[in-house]
C-alpha cells in the first residue's frame, strides 16, 4: 500500500537525522544534564512549591478543628436541694455556644446513692445522647430505664446497656457544687464498668483494646 | 403508500461531511459557491425586502460560522453527535443522560436557592421557611431541588444496574465503571451534606446519626467525625462546612468527572445489549469481497471503525456484548 511505503521512508529519514543530530547549543564534554533538562526540573520544582504553598495551608485550615479544644464550660442548673437519690431530674443546658437552641443538650441529674456504690453527696449527670448513634434517649420513670426512640436501645437506672444496639453505657458530665448550685461541665464517656474515660462519639466502644481502636480525640477534655 | 417523511434538516446545521451537494441551477447552492450555470441563467434580481429576509435567515448561520472558524469545534461535535451506536440500542441507554439531566436540574435550582439561603445555624431554618412561604415559586424551586436529589440517586442506581446487567463494564470500559462509582459516592456525599442544610429537627438528628456512623470506623473514624463537625460537637461551623462541601467542593468534582465519564463513552463507544447476536464474517465469501467491505462488518480483524469494534469483532466463541 502507498501509505505503508511513506511510513517506511519517514522512519528512515528520522533515523538518519538522529544519527547526524548536532550537539545542542552550550553543550560541553562531560555535562551531566542538558540545559533543557535543568529548566524543566527547575520549572516543575518551583511550580510544585507554589502549589504546595497554596494547598497545604488550605488543607490545614480545614482539618485544624480536629486539634482545637474549646474553652471548658460550666453551667449552673439548679440548687443542690432540687436533686434526689431515687430518681432523675431533667436539666437542659448549653453544650455548644453560638448556635442557639441547636447547641443545647439534656442531662438527667440525681444525687449519688450508697446503694449503687456511689459516693454520698456526689452529683451524677447522665447525658441523654444515645451511645448507639446519638439520638436523644428519655428516662422512663415507670420502668426506671432510659429508652432510645431511634433504634430501641435500653439502659438501666445508672446508664448501663440492658438491650438494643448501644455499644457502651450512656455518657456522663462532670459536676461540681458552687455556692449551693449544681454546675455541669465537660462530657466524658464510661466503660462498661462505669470507669470514666475521655469522651467518645456514639457508636464507639470504650475500655480495653477499644481505647486504641477508637483513640481519644484532642478536641475533648481529659476524663475526671 | 409512501412512507411519512421527516422534515428536511436545514443545510446549515448539517455538518459539512454529511451535507448533500447543491443541485446545479437549484436554489440550494451552498454558501460561497457560484452555481455552475451562473453564466447561462443569471438569477433574477431580488427586491429589497427579499434581500433583508435573506440576510435575516443567514445571520444565525453566519454567527455560527464566525465562531466555528475560530474554535474549529464542528469536527469534534460532528464526531461526537453523529457517532455510530450498535444495533439494539434501546431506551435503557438513556438512563445515563437522564442522570445527567437530573444533575443539571440540581445545579440550576441549587444556584437559585443559594440566593436566598443563609448558611448560619441560627438563620438557616428561617431562610428556608422564607423561601417556602414568601418567595414567589420558592416552594417549587426548593421542591425540585429536594425531590430531584432523590430522583438523581434512583436514576444513578438504574443506570448502574443497566451497565451491570448488560455487561457494559467489561474491557475496555472498566475505567468508566470506576469513574461512575466515584460519581456515585460523590452524589451520596451531596445527598448527605444537603440533608443538614434546612436545619430542622429531621436534618439535625439525621446528620448527627450520619456523622456518628462515620465515627465508628476504627482508628480514623473519631478524627473523621471531628473533621465533619469541625469540633467535638455539631456546632456553628458544621453547617458552614457542609454548605461549602455541598455547593462548592463536590459539585466541581462531579462536573469534572462527568466530563471524563462522557469522554470515555464517546471515545470507546457503547455496547450492544447482550441479546443481540454478533454478526459473524461470512467464511465462504471471496477474498475480494472481504476486502471491499464498506462498513467494517466483513473485516475479520476490526479495522478501527466504531461499527467494527462494537458488533463486528467477535470471532472466537460467544463474544456478545463484551466488545
Amino acid at each position: 500500500m502507498p501509505d505503508d511505503a511513506n511510513k517506511v521512508n519517514g522512519a528512515d529519514e528520522a533515523s538518519v537525522k538522529e544519527r547526524v543530530k548536532p550537539d545542542p547549543p552550550g553543550y560541553f564534554e562531560g555535562e551531566s544534564m542538558t540545559r533543557r533538562r535543568v529548566f524543566t526540573v527547575a520549572a516543575q520544582g518551583i511550580g510544585g512549591l507554589a502549589g504546595a504553598a497554596i494547598i497545604l495551608p488550605a488543607v490545614g485550615f480545614a482539618v485544624a478543628p480536629i486539634f482545637h479544644r474549646g474553652k471548658e464550660r460550666w453551667e449552673a442548673v439548679g440548687p443542690v436541694g432540687d436533686f434526689v437519690e431515687e430518681t432523675y431530674r431533667q436539666v437542659v443546658f448549653t453544650e455548644t455556644e453560638g448556635i442557639g437552641d441547636a447547641g443545647k443538650t439534656t442531662a438527667y441529674v440525681r444525687k449519688g446513692s450508697t446503694d449503687l456504690e456511689e459516693n454520698e453527696g456526689e452529683i451524677i449527670a447522665v447525658s441523654n445522647r444515645c451511645a448507639h448513634l446519638g439520638c436523644p434517649v428519655r428516662f422512663v420513670e415507670a420502668a426506671g430505664n432510659f429508652i432510645c426512640p431511634c433504634h430501641g436501645g435500653v439502659y438501666d437506672f445508672v446508664g448501663k446497656v440492658l438491650g438494643g444496639p448501644p455499644v457502651r453505657p450512656l455518657d456522663r458530665f462532670q459536676t461540681r457544687i458552687r455556692k449551693g448550685q449544681v454546675e455541669i461541665g465537660p462530657r466524658y464517656s464510661v466503660t462498661s464498668q462505669l470507669e470514666p474515660v475521655r469522651a467518645r462519639d456514639p457508636g464507639e466502644f470504650t475500655g480495653g483494646i477499644w481505647e486504641y481502636l477508637y483513640p481519644p480525640r484532642p478536641s475533648t477534655f481529659p476524663a475526671p | 403508500m409512501p412512507k411519512m417523511r421527516l422534515p428536511k434538516i436545514p443545510d446549515a446545521v448539517v455538518p459539512p461531511p454529511l451535507r448533500k451537494p447543491g443541485k446545479p441551477g437549484g436554489g440550494g447552492t451552498p454558501k460561497g459557491q457560484a452555481p455552475s450555470d451562473l453564466k447561462t441563467a443569471p438569477p433574477e434580481r431580488q427586491s429589497h425586502g427579499d434581500k433583508l429576509l435573506e440576510m435575516g435567515k443567514e445571520a444565525p448561520i453566519d454567527a455560527l460560522g464566525w465562531v466555528d472558524q475560530r474554535m474549529a469545534a464542528s469536527g469534534f461535535l460532528t464526531g461526537m453527535l453523529y457517532r455510530k451506536v450498535p444495533k439494539g440500542t434501546n431506551w435503557f441507554y438513556t438512563l445515563g443522560s437522564a442522570t445527567l439531566f437530573a444533575f443539571i436540574v440540581q445545579a440550576v435550582t441549587g444556584v437559585f436557592l443559594a440566593m436566598f439561603y443563609v448558611p448560619s445555624a441560627t438563620q438557616a431554618y428561617a431562610s428556608i421557611a422564607h423561601i417556602n412561604n414568601d418567595v414567589p415559586f420558592g416552594q417549587l424551586v426548593h421542591g425540585m431541588h429536594k425531590w430531584g436529589a432523590t430522583v438523581m440517586v434512583i436514576l444513578i442506581f438504574l443506570h448502574m444496574g443497566r451497565t451491570f446487567f448488560f455487561g457494559a463494564y467489561k474491557y475496555p470500559r472498566e475505567l468508566n465503571w470506576v469513574i461512575g462509582v466515584v460519581l456515585l459516592i460523590l452524589t451520596m456525599t451531596m445527598a448527605f451534606t444537603g440533608y443538614l442544610l434546612p436545619f430542622d429537627q429531621r436534618s439535625f438528628w439525621a446528620s448527627i446519626v450520619g456523622i456518628n456512623i462515620n465515627g465508628t470506623g476504627p482508628v480514623v473514624g473519631p478524627y473523621l467525625s471531628d473533621f465533619l463537625r469541625a469540633g467535638p460537637e455539631l456546632g456553628a461551623t458544621t453547617l458552614a462546612r457542609f454548605y461549602a462541601i455541598h455547593m462548592l467542593l463536590v459539585p466541581g468534582a462531579i462536573i469534572a468527572l462527568i466530563g471524563a465519564h462522557m469522554y470515555l463513552v464517546v471515545k470507546l463507544g457503547t455496547t450492544a445489549p447482550p441479546w443481540v447476536k454478533a454478526e459473524r464474517p461470512k467464511v465462504a465469501a471471496p477474498v475480494s469481497q472481504l476486502e471491499g467491505g464498506a462498513n467494517g462488518n466483513g473485516h475479520v480483524n476490526g479495522s478501527g471503525a466504531n461499527g467494527a469494534r462494537t458488533h463486528g469483532e467477535p470471532v472466537d466463541g460467544e463474544g456478545n456484548g463484551s466488545a
